[in-house]
């Protein structure tokens, strides 16, 4: 295939960098519009990754950072599902990393001071590749609802952040998974940068009970879509690489 | 049957947060869990070329630093080749291209070391000045942040994409300058002198 552009970012459907509710957002919001640059062989090549850059059992919080014989406490969940582009073609072998809290709410990270416990049996990161048909999945425990210092008494709805890589720096992104039902995401200044409850609910992970695994592991269902790529039908303006 | 045309919309964004060392830099977080974390190692040690190292800080709108930041740097090798197969030539094995880099969490300070990129071909037969691509992510910032380091010592006068910014006084916020034995690459994210960021 000839190289062509990714589809333009809709920045109507991305949070602005600007959300008044969400403090910090503030003063790390640039003033000036970002400058518009056609795609060039910068913007649509990026990293590639293989197995040999990570462990089979990345991907397994309830064991990646457990002693022998101990599991993490917590509900037991699997997430999973598809990476795709917007033209809704998988995206094959690409790197998906993920963190998030302990079930009680607290991170394993030396700046956390919340007085929920440390879990000694959990880290709170994982990283995968998706296989041929864009799947992916992790198992790990369902996150606790977590408390910030925005409003006085503001708390995240219990997520799960990923990172993306796609094939291109220019699909490069990270995001936020929320749960089905939870009544924090509506109050969440953060979620709440979205200005589109369609796009909000595509941060809801759905639960799904055909994947669960009975008396075992219950299973959260979440796609990712990653931006699509014209095709050339008629010219291509990316000469030169 | 409708023949209004079927796309799907690009999972939106959200910031990455205080807490993004536990994903992507777990060390940096106080714990190791990895056999090896990635990023570490832009070029590898067959890359040719001229190693250079690039620091930097990273200031918010108050003037102050941001030390939770979490950069990654994206550029091709000494010959202007991305390690990627739509980049046309052949890069040194080990040579990655890609680099992650966090600051540090009392000064804001942040730096990798590398190899001077080559020129890369631009659009419709131009060709790009010598620069690294560079992604921006912290708590605060909803959607990633798309830069470009160049360099004060290669010729930028013919660059494509730097001649698109119309304020040719805005082009020098990406300009890295050579400061004893490394370029100094401060980003500002708002206010005076504020870094050119791009739409790409």
């Amino acid at each position: 295939m000839t190289p062509a552009e990714f589809y333009q970012r809709d920045r109507r459907w991305h949070p602005p960098a600007l959300a008044r509710d969400y403090k910090t957002s503030l003063t790390r919001s640039p003033q000036y519009a970002a400058i518009s640059l056609e795609n060039t062989v910068s913007e649509i090549t990026g990293p590639r990754f293989g197995h040999g850059d990570i462990d089979p059992l990345d991907n397994d919080l309830l064991s990646n950072f457990a002693q022998p014989g101990e599991s993490p406490i917590g509900e037991r969940i699997i997430v999973h599902g598809r990476v795709l582009d917007e033209n809704a073609r998988p995206v094959p072998n690409t790197l998906v990393e993920i963190w998030q809290a302990n079930a009680s709410g607290r991170y394993r990270h030396k700046k956390d001071t919340y007085l929920g416990a440390i879990d000694p049996n959990f880290g709170g990161c994982g990283r995968t590749l998706t296989d041929a048909e864009g799947y992916y999945y992790f198992r790990t425990v369902k996150p606790g609802a977590y408390p910030w210092r925005n409003w006085v008494n503001d708390w995240r709805p219990a997520h799960i952040h990923l990172s993306l890589f796609g094939s291109a720096f220019a699909q490069r992104l990270i995001t936020q998974l929320y749960f089905e039902g939870d009544p924090l995401i509506a109050t969440c200044p953060i979620v709440n940068t979205i200005p589109d409850a369609q796009a909000i609910d595509r941060l809801t992970a759905k639960l799904d009970m055909n994947a669960t695994i009975p008396l075992d592991t219950i299973a959260y269902r979440f796609d990712i879509v990653l931006r699509g790529r014209r095709s050339t039908l008629f010219e291509n303006r990316l000469e030169g690489n | 049957m409708s023949n209004t045309p079927k796309y799907l919309k690009e999972t939106p964004s959200q910031t990455a947060g205080p807490y993004v060392h536990i994903g992507l830099a777990p060390g940096a977080a106080g714990f190791e869990i990895y056999r090896e974390e990635l990023g570490r190692d832009i070029a590898g040690p067959n890359a040719e070329g001229a190693r250079i190292r690039v620091e930097g800080i990273v200031l918010d709108g108050t003037g102050a630093p941001v030390k939770d930041v979490l950069i990654e740097a994206w550029q091709a090798n000494s010959k202007g080749v991305y390690a990627h197969e739509e980049s046309a030539g052949e890069v040194e094995e080990g040579f990655r291209g890609w680099g992650r880099v966090i600051s540090d969490f009392e000064t804001g300070e942040w730096g990798f070391d590398t190899v001077k990129p080559g020129p890369t071909p631009g659009r419709n037969g131009t060709t790009q000045a010598p620069h690294i691509t560079l992604w921006i992510v912290a708590r605060g910032i909803n959607l990633g942040l798309n830069t470009r380091l160049y360099f004060e010592d290669e010729d930028n006068g013919s660059d494509p994409v730097l001649n698109t910014i119309e304020w040719e006084h805005r082009r020098q916020t990406l300009i890295a300058r050579r400061e004893g034995g490394s370029y100094r690459f401060d980003i500002r994210l708002q206010g005076e002198n504020e870094t050119v960021f791009f739409d790409i």
